[in-house]
């Protein structure tokens, strides 16, 4: 199963690829001009997002070297245990949506120290597997269309990730326990 | 609201630091973050311009169209306001599939394609649709199918089992994409 799955993987950007070029072939498209009259708005839409990236990744820097990430964490721990959620996992709880990179060195460091086969392990990994970075995400997508109002996405996908992390929970309870 | 929390941030950080006898972290953050955020734009350029330039092929060919018509059962129910052919439909399915299969800076590209295009039906330029948001929330709630770097973490560390985790995090993805679903179509109907 997992195989098939890193076959596809691998193989659908050279699939969608494929299809693209082959399509544009049998319609006549002049395939080599078109592609980099497109390939040019690249470098505008990069250039659009920079400053964005930028802000965005001071902010988190700032936040997470100061040490203020930690105490957050543990200003949430007693409400995540009200939840059920291992106290130990918080940290990775407020860092998913915060920062990618960051939330990954988190799992690291639970699974070196509570052992990957651990329930804790096991949970850390499976939330790491069901979420996504919200902030980052949100800023470069709607940086690059100039947008300013983003109404309810940050409420659905705060919930979203709540979901997420007790759906986690929950499952790695009802599997390995 | 995003005024807010990075205020927050860089406020909360730079107190904490002055508090715990730190503050250099701050100089630190500004060349070292500032290069990586700089780094990771230049990066998506290359696959930014790959993108476009085969979407621009499969516009021009109709390809775009009539994979959005395909689509339409599926998206509707989603982004009942876009229009049936638009480009949007198949870009905002092509970004799902590439993030599903981890090919995030891809998926990235092509999601930015999409809002892009999401856009062109926007009366007020600044304020997010629904179709936006929905497409925001469901784009950060589903992930790839094989978590990658996480079977790596695993493997690294000794696991007698690294893949165990794939099935739980699909169901946790499902409900979370499911639960993101229900609150943005919740949430769009207020004021």
């Amino acid at each position: 199963m997992v195989n098939i799955l890193s076959l596809i993987s691998i193989s659908i950007i050279p699939f969608i690829m494929s299809i693209i070029l082959i399509h544009g072939f049998i319609k006549g498209i002049n395939l080599y001009d078109v592609f980099v009259e497109g390939a040019k708005e690249g470098f505008k839409t990069a250039i659009k997002i920079m400053p964005y990236l930028i802000a965005i990744f001071v902010a988190i820097g700032i936040f997470k070297r100061s040490g203020a990430m930690n105490i957050m964490v543990n200003l949430f721990t007693p409400i995540t245990k009200l939840l059920g959620i291992p106290k130990e996992v918080v940290p990775l709880v407020i860092m998913r949506p915060i920062s990618g990179s960051g939330s990954l060195a988190v799992v690291k460091d639970i699974v070196t120290t509570y052992g990957a086969d651990s329930f804790i392990g096991r949970v850390a990994s499976t939330m790491m597997g069901s979420a996504e970075t919200i902030f980052y995400t949100m800023a470069i997508y709607f940086g690059a269309i100039g947008i300013k109002n983003s109404r309810h996405t940050l409420s659905a996908a705060l919930l979203s990730h709540i979901a997420a992390v007790i759906a986690s929970v929950f499952i790695c309870n009802l599997v390995f326990n | 609201m995003i005024n807010y929390i990075w205020f927050f941030l860089i406020f909360i950080g730079i107190v904490v630091a002055l508090f715990t006898g730190n503050i250099d972290i701050i100089n630190t953050t500004i060349i070292e973050d500032t290069q990586q955020a700089v780094m990771f734009a230049i990066g998506l350029t290359g696959i930014m311009a790959v993108w476009l330039g085969l979407m621009n092929i499969a516009n021009k060919s109709g390809l775009i169209k009539s994979f959005s018509k395909l689509l339409r059962p599926l998206t509707h129910i989603l982004f009942p306001k876009i229009p049936k052919d638009h480009k949007a439909l198949s870009l905002i399915i092509m970004n799902m599939v590439t993030n599903m299969f981890g090919a995030g800076n891809s998926a990235t590209a092509l999601g930015l394609k999409a809002m892009e295009e999401m856009n062109t039906l926007n009366k007020d330029k600044k304020t997010a649709t629904n179709a936006m948001c929905m497409f925001l929330v469901i784009n950060m709630s589903s992930v790839q199918l094989v978590p990658l770097t996480v079977l790596k973490i695993r493997a690294d560390s000794g696991s007698s089992n690294p893949t165990e985790i794939i099935g739980t995090s699909l169901i946790a993805t499902f409900i979370s994409t499911i639960v993101g679903i229900i609150s943005v179509k919740l949430l769009e109907n207020r004021r």
